[in-house]
């Protein structure tokens, strides 16, 4: 196991390389200047060019590449040009946030996700099924943002039990943090629970017309144990991979429910970037999130393995 | 049970006491993040309301955008206009404890021009010496005449900051910035709050009542008004006009507008670079026609739902230096379409640049239709704002929609955008005759003199149309009925000198 593991972080280093490049080249290709973008009002030609030679802008794109991928082999990052912040110390500012975001929304997402999607399964073609499948449908079809504000407007202003935006840290105080939180992860954790619940519905309704389910009918398991213990656990399978997967969707919405709740994170972080052209900290975000991703693969193949005894043999 | 009593005696004392402590805060939404604070290098709107609370500056600016006495208590202009000598308020001390006195204002100063990543350079390039003549006394030497540097002083150009904590800090002030504000700079986490508390020392703290400020950045404006209404903010700026009705139907909330110094406008290619060879660039008829067929009191009352007013001119009809010999002009198809006859065309196609936000969209989509109806075939080109800016610089445009947030000084409004050499002249128009009289006016610390020779540039600005104005909005700030004594002003900042929450 270990070997294997080592054997795909290797491998991983050449795609987080093709990875930066592509981001690179992607962003020298958008219009606009940072320079000037973060100059706004204030465009003394005398300072923007002397910031241009600071950040070294007007070097070729390669040679800008190369510096940049020199400094991050050294544990250099860069400094963001909106605020003069190292961009490392950015990132392991919002990292956290997301992190605890995308947690509680992935619990939210497998709280409603899988006990609807086994529930779905047994109860196949009755009216429950018909009715978690419009649940989890329009789960699907409600945008984030719409979502968000009239949770706000609901909870918020109209019956005032949680604060409508904001966060604070889990650890300065637990209790706020939970609550600035609750409202984007269920937002966030709803769209992923209607896919959890439909892969989860399929890979059980697979399961259980297999033949050892019949047997273990056969032999006087109760439904329960033969649902919970034989079915599951093998159905589980797919909803591993899917879950990892679905990580990188959840970094993809947390760009829009972190903008709308206001949550000081990554997906804020990456928009203001965008938005200011500051390379350097698209640049930390992008590698920073295909490193997360790369990891969730990697636990999502290993977790097989240890679900799936049979697999130990092909490592 | 005699501890039992004893620890209730001591809980109930500890509860007296500590009420009347308890400490008066205020939560402020902003529309943005501030950029990095320091006042030589700072950029945002934002951060300058920010500062209002963190750093003084020599002088203020009143809402009747008169200058008025603050780290300065007097001031004086030689005949002509070349030296300024002011006087330094005694006793003031910056957040580090250190006092502040004439050489701390020359270090600041010196530092604004001398930094290199400093944004000060330009609003004080008249600056050739600045000294102290005494221990309380500061004096400016000019370059040459230029009465628009009282109004830099005013803002982040004059906020004076401590020595020796920018010298510790360098370029890196904005870590930890130390001033002489009636709040001194706790902590900052980007993107999520500024947080600030009272000064003790401050040397008017008797008009502070607030014990702490939190900056929030909510850049949605419908989520910034549903924490104000949900109690989490005490105070926002900048409500969408479009939300006015729902604060003023709201009994817990309270709500001020005013007519900003800004304005919105248009900026036409007239000579920067190839795209400007077209005949709009080329033909002021067409552009008279264009501006002549716009609705400007219509777009107010349906986009901005009548908080904003009709402009023709770089300053809002309400303020002293607005030219009243040049009436906004009403809504004239017929002459418009005239005059496209008359320059020799029947329709004429423009491509108009716009910033992607959905008013500025839906602003310009009517001005699309109504421009139509005189003769303008325009297609708009929506861009996000970095490149909107880029594009407009490098002068890859035709008609470009673009707004200033407004400076105190008529000056600021106008010279730089209109004058050959002009900093920010994006649309490169040249007209040796306006230059000519823009710097007079900045020469002069006659204001009737300055009145005139704005009146006559505007008069010829007015004919040529380098830039057509559409008209100026309002700010708009909303906060609980709880919170009282907020003054507004035209500039948008928000004052705390006065303001209780209670």
């Amino acid at each position: 196991m270990p070997v294997y593991i080592g054997k795909r972080l290797l491998v991983a280093i050449p795609t987080l390389l093709i990875i930066s490049v592509f981001v690179f080249s992607l962003q020298k290709l958008l219009p606009g200047d940072p320079i000037l973008a973060m100059a706004g009002e204030e465009r003394d030609p005398a300072v923007i060019e002397f910031l241009r030679d600071k950040y070294r802008l007007n070097d070729p794109v390669v040679v800008q590449y190369f510096y940049w991928l020199g400094g991050v082999l050294t544990g250099d990052f860069g400094i963001s040009l909106r605020t003069n912040q190292p961009v490392l110390e950015l990132i392991l500012q919002k990292l956290p946030v997301t992190i605890q975001l995308a947690v509680m929304a992935m619990f939210f997402a497998m709280l409603i996700g899988i006990p609807i999607g086994i529930l779905a399964a047994v109860k196949k073609n009755t009216a429950i099924d018909y009715i978690a499948n419009i649940v989890a449908l329009s789960g699907l079809s409600i945008p984030n943002f719409w979502l968000g504000i009239m949770l706000i407007l609901l909870i918020s202003v109209q019956l005032g039990w949680l604060p409508a935006s904001g966060y604070e840290s889990i650890f300065v105080d637990p209790v706020r943090s939970l609550q600035t939180m609750i409202m984007p992860a269920f937002v966030l954790g709803n769209a992923l629970a209607a896919t959890l619940m439909r892969h989860t519905r399929s890979a059980m309704v697979g399961v259980l017309s297999a033949d050892y389910i019949r047997t273990a009918r056969a032999k006087g398991l109760s439904p329960r144990e033969v649902v919970l213990s034989h079915s599951f656990r093998n159905a589980l399978l797919p909803v591993v991979t899917l879950s990892a997967l679905l990580f990188g969707e959840l970094l993809a919405g947390a760009v829009l429910t972190e903008q709308i709740f206001t949550i000081p994170g990554f997906g804020k972080l990456i928009v203001d970037a965008v938005f200011n052209r500051d390379y350097a900290v698209v640049q930390g975000v992008v590698l920073c999130t295909a490193v997360g991703f790369i990891l969730m693969n990697l636990i999502a193949d290993v977790l097989y393995v240890l679900l799936n005894p049979r697999l130990r043999a092909t490592l | 049970m005699k501890r039992l009593t004893k620890l209730t005696t001591a809980l109930l004392a500890g509860a007296l006491f500590a009420f009347p402590a308890m400490s008066a805060e205020l939560r402020i939404g902003l529309q943005d993040d501030a950029d990095v604070l320091d006042p030589a290098q700072s950029r945002t709107f934002v951060g300058r309301i920010v500062y209002t609370a963190l750093c003084d500056k020599l002088v203020d600016v009143s809402p009747d955008l008169k200058i008025v006495p603050q780290l300065a208590t007097e001031w004086n202009w030689s005949a002509d206009a070349k030296e300024l000598t002011m006087k330094i308020r005694d006793g003031v001390k910056f957040h580090d404890g250190t006092a502040l006195d004439a050489a701390a204002v020359v270090a600041t100063i010196e530092r604004n021009i001398n930094l290199p990543e400093s944004r000060r350079k330009s609003e004080l390039a008249s600056v050739a010496k600045v000294e102290a003549t005494g221990p309380l006394e500061v004096k400016f030497t000019l370059k040459a005449p230029d009465v628009t540097l009282l109004a830099q002083l005013s803002d982040r150009a004059g906020m004076i900051v401590s020595p020796a904590a920018a010298k510790e800090l360098g370029a890196n002030f904005g870590s930890k910035p130390v001033c002489a504000g009636p709040f001194k700079f706790v902590e900052r986490v980007q993107q999520d709050r500024i947080v600030l508390e009272k000064f003790a020392d401050y040397w008017d703290k008797d008009k502070i009542f607030i014990d702490k400020v939190t900056y929030l950045p909510i850049p949605d404006t419908t989520v910034r008004l549903a924490n104000l209404r949900s109690g989490d903010l005490d105070f926002m700026e900048r409500l969408a006009p479009t939300d006015v009705a729902a604060v003023k139907s709201d009994a817990n909330l309270g709500f001020d507008s005013v007519v900003n110094i800004g304005y919105m406008a248009l900026y036409a290619n007239i000579g920067n670079g190839p795209r400007a060879d077209n005949p709009f660039g080329k033909d002021k008829r067409l552009r008279q026609a264009f501006s002549l067929a716009i609705d400007r009191d219509a777009l107010n009352q349906i986009v901005y739902e009548g908080t904003a007013v009709g402009g023709s001119q770089p300053f809002p009809p309400n303020s002293p230096w607005f030219n009243k010999a040049l009436p906004v002009p009403a809504r004239d198809v017929e002459k418009a379409k005239a005059l496209i006859k008359e320059a020799g065309f029947d329709r004429v196609p423009i491509e108009m640049q716009i910033p992607n936000n959905p008013v500025a969209q839906q602003m310009m989509q009517i001005v699309q239709s109504m421009v139509a109806e005189a003769g303008f075939d325009v297609s708009l080109k929506s861009t996000e704002f970095a490149t909107l800016l880029d594009e407009q610089t490098r002068g890859n445009y035709q008609l470009s929609r673009s707004d200033w947030s407004g400076r105190v000084d008529p000056d600021g409004n106008i010279h730089q955008f209109i004058t050959c050499k002009g900093g920010i002249n994006d649309t490169k128009y040249c007209n040796p005759e306006v230059d000519k009289l823009l710097n007079e006016a900045r020469a002069s610390t006659d204001d009737a003199v300055r009145k005139q020779k704005y009146d006559a540039a505007s008069a010829i600005l007015n004919d040529e149309l380098p830039v057509i104005y559409l008209g100026h909005q309002s700010w708009i700030w909303a906060y609980k009925k709880s919170v009282t004594g907020f003054v507004p002003s035209p500039d948008g900042m928000i004052r705390l000198q006065g303001v209780k929450k209670g």
